[in-house]
């Protein structure tokens, strides 16, 4: 599958979604079960990015500058940082230390 | 009665501008990233004009990152970024009877149905004012995300081996900050934990790309059964 063609399918994919909300009935809504999940999805999928970005290279599991780097991060988080702030951070501390170990 | 409600104008305009802003901020690092994994910029653009969905144009650069730009990797992560825009659609469902649209006018709103435009709607007591912070939400949201994701773009393409200046440790940081606020909760945290060790522990095994859709199976183990629910259940 091609990048082009894949931005172009995944842009329609998520646009789905929005437009399904504005032509379902909004009995949909009232199902729990669906709804819980629906929820919880988020969040799974956003944590197993979490894990493959920050513990794993190709396909090994891989221990680097990103452990220290997101244990940055989080004490940013934890202190409320901005965003962008907290993300430059864990930039910046994961680039010093490659750069300290060569 | 004039400065009421002058006062309440000015109060939902200057909401909906602060998140704009503070959203198209994190476009930046979005931009960056989408560059560094291996997208040009008028692709990254394409995706932030298109889809217009944080989480799932994350996802997606994220797949790329760890897939490459061909075969099964650009195929994992549509799908990634498929499955994370399912809460618009429960947006949609909640702003369809506020908006009301019609016909051909479903197709604006529905693009502009986002965590924030509908973060700023539902904070609103007066169906007036809801309806303002929803097009107005939108709209900021819309053109400082797109304005901050180009200069994003411009820079991670000018720095050359995003390794070197750690945007790989970055991109893991920003979906940290994403799903940080529902840490707080012990079956979202419960989720998040064995997403992370699935999709790690199964990158050995599966194609590229492939971990990721694997781990979110742990979101309906914990939805169907409702393990570790919170006190009080309440579904937005």
């Amino acid at each position: 599958m091609s990048l082009w063609f894949g931005i172009v399918a995944a842009s329609l994919a998520v646009y789905s979604w929005k437009i399904f909300g504005y032509l379902l009935p909004s009995s949909v809504l009232n199902n729990p079960v669906l709804a819980r999940i629906a929820n919880l999805l988020t969040v799974a999928l956003l944590a197993a990015l979490l894990g493959v970005q920050g513990f794993t290279s190709g396909t090994q599991i891989e221990l680097d500058a990103r452990g220290p780097a997101l244990l940055v991060a989080a004490l940013l988080l934890f202190l409320r940082a901005p965003f962008i702030v907290m993300v430059a951070s864990a930039a910046l501390v994961a680039a010093l230390i490659r750069l300290w170990l060569g | 009665m004039a400065k009421p409600k002058n006062q309440r104008e000015f109060s939902v305009l200057s909401i909906s501008l602060g998140v704009g802003f503070a959203t198209g901020l994190y476009g930046i690092s979005f931009g960056a990233l989408s560059v560094s994994a291996g997208l040009d910029i008028v692709q990254t653009q394409v995706l932030s004009l298109l889809m217009f969905s944080g989480g799932s144009q994350f996802a997606f650069i994220g797949v790329i990152a760890a897939a490459g730009v061909g075969g099964i990797g650009v195929g994992a992560a549509v799908v990634s970024a498929w499955l994370l825009g399912i809460r618009n659609g429960f947006y949609a469902l909640r702003m369809a009877p506020l908006l009301k649209p019609l016909g051909l006018g479903k197709l604006i709103p529905a693009l502009l149905t986002i965590d924030e435009s509908t973060a700023v709607a539902t904070a609103q007591k007066e169906i007036a004012d809801q309806k303002k912070g929803f097009w107005l939400t939108g709209a900021a949201v819309f053109v400082f995300w797109n304005l901050m994701t180009f200069i994003g773009a411009v820079l991670g393409d000018a720095l050359g081996d995003p390794k070197n200046f750690g945007l790989d440790a970055a991109a893991a940081a920003a979906f940290l900050g994403l799903i940080w606020p529902r840490l707080m909760e012990r079956q979202t945290f419960a989720v998040a934990a064995l997403a992370i060790l699935i999709a790690t522990f199964t990158t050995p095994y599966l194609p590229a790309g492939v971990p990721v859709l694997v781990a979110g199976l742990s979101s309906v183990i914990f939805g169907l059964f409702n393990w570790l629910k919170p006190k009080e259940q309440v579904i937005k």
